[in-house]
């Protein structure tokens, strides 16, 4: 009977406990005393394993930067690799505190799936690749093509609507990961590969002849990537939003990790604001006044983790292009900090 | 005071087991009841508080989800219902094929690892225990890569009779439409069957009462194909071949059966029929000894002795485990989605990486293969019961 009472007892307080989950991920950070972050299982430039096994890249910044602004130590991430179709499911579930996953930005996983985007930290679109032996000079040429991509992406869905749209046949084989989809386009069981332009100029170097295959020009859809927080945290939101913006204010401001110093105690009120010399930004969202200084310091600005991962000093060799701050050319336009 | 009768009959009451047993299996119930009854409401309210809508309306939605292997035509305009049974039905096919192809192996592997020949039985222990120790994810991508690697490109496709190809696109066959006679040809395929049941009823009962026999197989393989013939010749010929021919990038016409469908159904098949051989062999060993004696003694043939004595017996204790192996079977089909196969478990993953309704989808998901799992055991629970020894 004693152990009757203890199991319900028991189970009374799982009942009372369970779920009742709380809003607070900030809370929940600085008890844990680290930034839980969703990343890809390996995508070279945005979130891949270096040679000593950490992981790097344009999305990893991301969540360092976060953690740089809330204890000051970019290196307080943990990661968790996710596939695509994996990843909402683990953000929702509270398995991740933010995803930083070249996840493109629509309305149905910004407005149906509990979810919000902080912003967009890399301009993508989705393209096409093929053999050279082919002799296929544009996606128009493609009908009756096998393409092998992804599943859980946005990138099977706008192969449905651009063959259907332009009245070609294809045939889709989509895999769960990337690594499959890599295997079986090398192997020849598909003539196109697809996915995220970044992608594909980061998985061709995983092909066993990268050069006999050639990107097709077309971009035939908006990526616009960005990191994801759950819906109704917004203390948490803020924080994510502003240390990515800070990232890419740094730049305009022409702030680097290795200026950073020299600039502080100097006149211009914009730097000032940012550096946490004036104003209450930091407690604004909740983390220290220092929070953008360490974030530029650790992780750098916009630029300069950029030109580190994907810029054309990398095996990836991607132009800023559309990824240009506004004010030269580009689509790079983060709200001010004041 | 109370008086000692009173106090006797509530000790009475306090200790009596029955009663006892009752109020805490109530307080249990209860607390049981609230324990679900707070984890749906609190779900509910945590979904609603992220904006994730909770139901089954998304089920009519567009899916805009292509699907390249479906046996019913299907497009992306259409609804995620149509998708989740696109996958089903995928489920159902590559189970079925793959439950008929591993028994038939399991059979013979299973016999003939109790040959006497010893060169016979290791090759079906070797079969056996290899298959049964490697994990069947490793097995199916093993398969896949496999027949990629072996298969050539679209444009060296093998080909056999000219009609039959083969390449890493998979394998391409004729086929044949009936036009504006396809349903009347299948009408007539289902009634040349039921005759050819009834008249093999008949002949047997003809035969038992008067001795005479008929030739009912004959008969029935003539109307069989007769009666489809006649049909189409009524309706004009409307019968038309389409052949696979070369395309730019693959074959055109005919249909083509994808490397992903292939390696999954043979990966089950393999691994699933060294378990049911096995079994098999399990089952063979249980018939005692004694019963093939009897049977040689009576003059019998070894084919006979084993498919009229031995079988039936051992059957009794195959089906059981046969059972269970075909749920195991059905349920690893599920591994589809490594080699982008879209089959139940991938379909709706991709309904609900599109829409997030992960709750329903996977309730959706588990009720039909508990549904499926159901079935089988009922059937084979039925087969079991009518094969059971009669005792006279
Ligand atoms: N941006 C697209 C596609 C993202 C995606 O998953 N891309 C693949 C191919 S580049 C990938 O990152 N794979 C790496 C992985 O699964 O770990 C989306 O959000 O749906």
């Amino acid at each position: 009977m004693n152990k009757l009472m203890t199991t319900a007892i028991a189970g009374v307080a799982f009942g009372l406990t369970a779920f009742t989950a709380n809003a607070a991920t900030l809370d929940d950070v600085k008890a844990k005393g680290f930034v839980q972050c969703g990343i890809s299982q390996g995508l070279p430039g945005f979130s891949n394993p270096d040679s000593d096994g950490n992981w790097v890249g344009l999305d990893v910044d991301v969540c360092r930067a976060v953690a740089a602004a809330i204890f000051g130590d970019s290196e307080a991430v943990k990661y968790t690799p996710l596939s695509s179709k994996e990843r909402f499911t683990a953000l929702q579930s509270g398995e991740v505190d933010v995803l930083s996953r070249n996840t493109t930005w629509t309305m149905t996983r910004d407005a149906n799936l509990g979810l919000n985007f902080a912003g967009v930290n890399y301009y993508d679109g989705q393209g096409f690749m093929v053999r050279k032996s082919l002799g296929v000079a544009s996606t128009l040429e493609l009908s009756g093509a096998a393409v092998c991509t992804q599943t859980g992406t946005t990138t099977e869905l706008n192969i449905a609507d651009y063959f259907l749209e332009n009245g070609m046949e294809y045939e889709v084989v989509a895999f769960e990961k990337a690594a499959e989809v890599v295997a079986a386009y090398d192997a020849g069981r598909c003539d196109v590969y697809s996915t995220d332009a970044s992608g594909l100029y980061a998985n061709r170097l995983r092909l066993t002849n990268p050069d006999e295959h050639m990107v097709l020009p077309e971009i035939i859809s908006k990526e616009p990537l960005g990191p994801v927080v759950r819906q109704g945290d917004d203390q948490w939101f803020n924080i994510v939003r502003w240390s990515l913006n800070a990232m890419i204010n740094a730049e305009e401001m022409g702030i680097t990790s290795a200026n950073i110093d020299s600039k502080m105690g100097g006149k211009n009120p914009g730097v000032q604001r940012f550096l946490g010399e004036t104003g209450t930004f930091g407690e604004m969202i909740g983390v220290p006044s220092d929070w953008a200084v360490n974030i530029v310091k650790q992780v750098g600005n916009y630029g300069e983790s950029f030109d580190k991962h994907v810029g054309p000093d990398t095996p990836l060799a991607i132009a800023r292009g559309v990824n240009a701050l506004w004010s030269k050319g580009g689509i790079l336009y983060a709200a001010p900090i004041r | 005071m109370s008086s000692p009768q009173n106090s006797f009959s509530l000790r009475k009451i306090v200790y009596d087991p029955k009663i006892r047993g009752l109020f805490f299996q109530t307080i249990l119930f209860a607390l049981l009841l609230y324990f679900f009854y707070s984890i749906i409401t609190n779900t509910v309210e945590n979904l609603q508080s992220r904006g994730i809508p909770i139901g089954f309306g998304f089920l009519d939605n567009a899916s805009g989800f292509p699907v390249s292997f479906k046996l019913i035509s299907y497009i992306t305009s259409d609804s995620n219902a149509k998708l989740i049974l696109v996958g089903l039905l995928n489920t159902l096919f590559v189970a079925v094929l793959g439950i008929i192809t591993a028994t038939i192996l399991g059979l013979i592997f299973g016999v003939m690892r109790l040959s006497k020949n010893s060169i016979i039985s290791a090759i079906a222990t070797v079969y056996i225990e290899v298959l049964r120790n490697i994990p069947l994810l490793v097995q199916i991508l093993l398969l896949y890569y496999g027949v990629l690697k072996t298969l050539p490109l679209a444009k060296d496709s093998l080909s056999f009779l000219g009609i039959f190809f083969a390449n890493i696109k998979g394998i391409s066959v004729p086929t044949i439409s009936f036009g504006s006679a396809e349903t009347p040809f299948i009408i007539s395929i289902i009634v040349a069957l039921i005759i050819m049941v009834a008249l093999r009823l008949w002949s047997r009962k003809r035969q038992e009462k008067t001795g005479q026999q008929f030739p009912a197989t004959k008969i029935g393989f003539a109307i069989l194909i007769g009666l489809p013939l006649l049909i189409l010749i009524a309706s004009g010929w409307p019968v038309e071949v389409s052949i696979p021919e070369l395309g730019r990038f693959s074959l055109k016409g005919g249909m083509t059966i994808s490397p992903e469908f292939i390696a999954l159904y043979l990966a089950l098949s393999i691994y699933t029929s060294a378990f049911i051989a096995e079994t098999v062999r399990a089952g063979i060993m249980s018939v005692s000894h004694g019963q093939t004696e009897a049977s040689d003694s009576l003059g019998l043939p070894r084919n006979k002795t084993l498919n009229l004595i031995i079988i039936p017996q051992a059957l009794r204790v195959i089906i059981p485990p046969l059972t269970s192996q075909y749920l195991n079977l059905t349920k690893n089909s599920s591994l589809a989605v490594a080699i982008g196969y879209t089959d139940l478990f991938a379909s709706a993953g991709g309904v609900l990486n599109i829409t997030g309704q992960a709750l329903e989808l996977i309730a959706i998901t588990m009720t039909f293969y508990l549904l499926f799992s159901l079935l089988t055991s009922m059937f084979m629970n039925w087969y079991n019961s009518r094969i059971k020894l009669v005792e006279r």
